[in-house]
């Protein structure tokens, strides 16, 4: 059996065929920490440690598994918000406190090491390092159990956020564009998904038609839709109901990109627990099975991908969904695509033809009822958009919609399987879950 | 504010190495016939690096789309917002494309579709970057 840092566990090319262990995995639990706009450098009960161990333990009582059952540990160990940190200071060092809050594990980074320590996970026996986001840890986690590699697996995801404004420090503070950004940097391109999306967005009103804006509606859906998740920043803090109005008159960040379409930095953490179909069949919770999961890592060709590359892009990801699910557009009840900044979510909602959407199309869609409760309810999860840079909203909505314990925010159209992922246009990975093992 | 000043590397050097003599070369894959922009170790279209050479290019392109930024993340150019940010295809291969301040040009008063032939500013002392001008 490869260790686990060398597992090949990518479905990360086209023609791959239905996947293997379709309906053999399944997601028997979730669990949420508290959603805070910052960690203070004070409260311990309010670090990342703190708030990964409080999801996990809601994750395993979910599905009501003790910890010597958990035998897979799957955790991001890498800074969500990357190079550039999170203030306009250093993130790191800083003082430490007494262990196991000793160094930066436990506090703004966590690792499966420092998990199954705090947590007292005896029987682990698949824990990687250098894990990547969650959008690729659901299928590593989902392939890593139907392999043998473990049976009941937990994936956890942080996302820090402390002081100052976001990703101002580091490399964005330095006077030199080094390495990949010195085509980049000097002109203006502090390096993202802003950027990668905008100009195609661009792009797009003028060969489709349509302007920026047009994007308000789909925005003004996922703040109600983030109102209506009981554990997301939005509800939890009682943040008023975007309005149109609000949204067109908000400022600019990248003119066009306006202050509405970027999601907030948050500090929280989420748990999931993967297991077998069979083993999960005889837990707390109806299994939401797991029917396919993809990657993908596209090289744009030059400079700044046009909007040739993101539909190309986004097309080879929906097929090779589609294929490895044995699924089509028509197929898919529940869709939730990351809507990290607006203008993302056309191009997969274009892509993945759901309700027949197709490309040029997504603004007039947008322009119709895609309320929760309504014919066309998408992106039920209200996103990071309505919750906060979780990155997480997209898979609980999914799981709880197939579930049906979604609340108000339960759709009423058929609810049978769900398309589910945090990816970008160009890196990343879906899951498809579905609420029959066929 | 200038510029933030590129950090050359290897492959990068005769790149950089050009524009300070304010020319404007790339790499060309001749089994390809390809130029491609960035530099890469190997040739974007047929994986292969030994076809690779460096050519030098007329430098006249054209304004695809641009964005204003108003909020950047980069320190060193938040004094200059608001400001324009192209992206300039290359005439002799639309594929590639430039990033550009368009000096010279307003902000929000970008022509798309216009016209734009390189030009060369300082960043640094003996250190040019390549931007691009609308073309009158």
């Amino acid at each position: 059996m490869a260790a686990p840092d060398q597992y090949r566990w990518r479905r990360d090319r086209d023609g791959l065929g239905v996947w293997e262990h379709r309906g053999k995995v399944a997601l028997a639990g979730f669990g949420h920490s508290p959603v805070d706009r910052r960690w203070d450098g004070v409260l311990m009960d309010k670090t990342l440690g703190a708030y990964s161990v409080l999801a996990c333990q809601k994750a395993m009582d979910d599905a009501g598994v003790m910890p010597d059952e958990i035998d897979g540990v799957i955790c991001c160990d890498s800074h969500i918000a990357g190079g550039s940190g999170g203030s306009a200071s250093q993130w790191a060092p800083r003082p430490y406190f007494a262990p196991p809050y000793d160094s930066e594990w436990g506090l703004t980074l966590i690792n499966a090491r420092w998990v199954i320590e705090q947590m007292g996970l005896r029987n682990v026996r698949f824990a990687p390092t250098g894990v990547p986001t969650i959008g690729e840890m659901v299928g590593m986690a989902a392939q890593a159990v139907g392999d043998g590699l473990c049976n009941t697996c937990l994936v956890i995801y942080p996302a820090g956020n402390l002081e100052g404004r976001y990703r101002r420090g580091g490399e964005n503070a330095d006077d030199y564009a080094r390495g990949a950004r010195q085509w980049t940097a000097p002109w203006g391109n502090h390096g993202g998904n802003d950027f990668i999306n905008i100009f195609p967005h661009r792009q797009y009103c003028r060969k489709y038609g349509g302007k920026h804006d047009d994007l308000a509606p789909f925005v003004v859906n996922q703040h109600r839709n983030g109102l209506l998740t009981p554990w997301g920043y939005n509800a939890t803090h009682k943040v008023p109901q975007l309005t149109i109005e609000d949204y067109v008159s908000s400022r600019y960040i990248l003119n066009p990109l306006r202050l509405w379409d970027c999601d907030r930095p948050v500090n929280a953490s989420a748990a999931y627990l993967f297991t077998t179909a069979d083993r999960a069949r005889d837990m707390r919770q109806p299994p939401v099975y797991v029917l396919n999961h993809s990657q993908h890592n596209f090289r744009q060709r030059t400079t700044q991908a046009d909007l040739d590359e993101i539909e190309d892009w986004t097309d080879r990801a929906a097929r090779r969904m589609y294929e490895g699910a044995g699924l089509g557009p028509k197929d898919v009840d529940i869709f939730n695509p990351y809507d990290g900044y607006a203008p993302m979510a056309q191009f997969f909602l274009e892509a993945f033809q759901w309700h027949g959407v197709k490309r040029g199309e997504a603004f007039a869609f947008y322009a119709g009822d895609i309320r929760v409760e309504g014919p066309h309810p998408f992106c039920s999860s209200g996103g990071n958009l309505g919750n906060g840079r979780t990155r997480t909203a997209m898979y609980t909505d999914s799981i709880e919609q197939l579930r049906g314990t979604a609340g108000a925010r339960q759709v009423k159209i058929r609810a049978e399987t769900a398309l589910a992922a945090f990816t970008t246009p160009s890196s990343g990975g879906w899951i498809m879950f579905g609420k029959h093992p066929r | 504010m200038p510029k933030l000043i590129p950090v050359p590397d290897a492959l990068s050097q005769p790149f950089w190495d050009a524009v300070n003599e304010r020319r404007l070369v790339l790499q060309h894959c001749s089994a390809c016939d390809r130029l491609q922009y960035p530099p890469q170790q190997a040739c974007h279209v047929c994986g292969s690096p030994a076809n690779l050479a460096w050519k030098e290019v007329q430098g006249k392109g054209h304004i695809a789309a641009y964005i204003v930024i108003e909020d950047g993340r980069l320190n060193r150019r938040m004094p200059d917002q608001p400001y324009n940010l192209a992206m300039v295809t290359l005439d002799e291969d639309p594929r590639v494309n430039f990033y550009s301040n368009l000096p010279g040009t307003s902000p929000y008063e970008v022509p798309v579709g216009a016209a734009v032939e390189v030009t060369f500013e300082g960043v640094a002392p003996g250190r040019l970057i390549h931007e691009w001008r609308v073309v009158a």
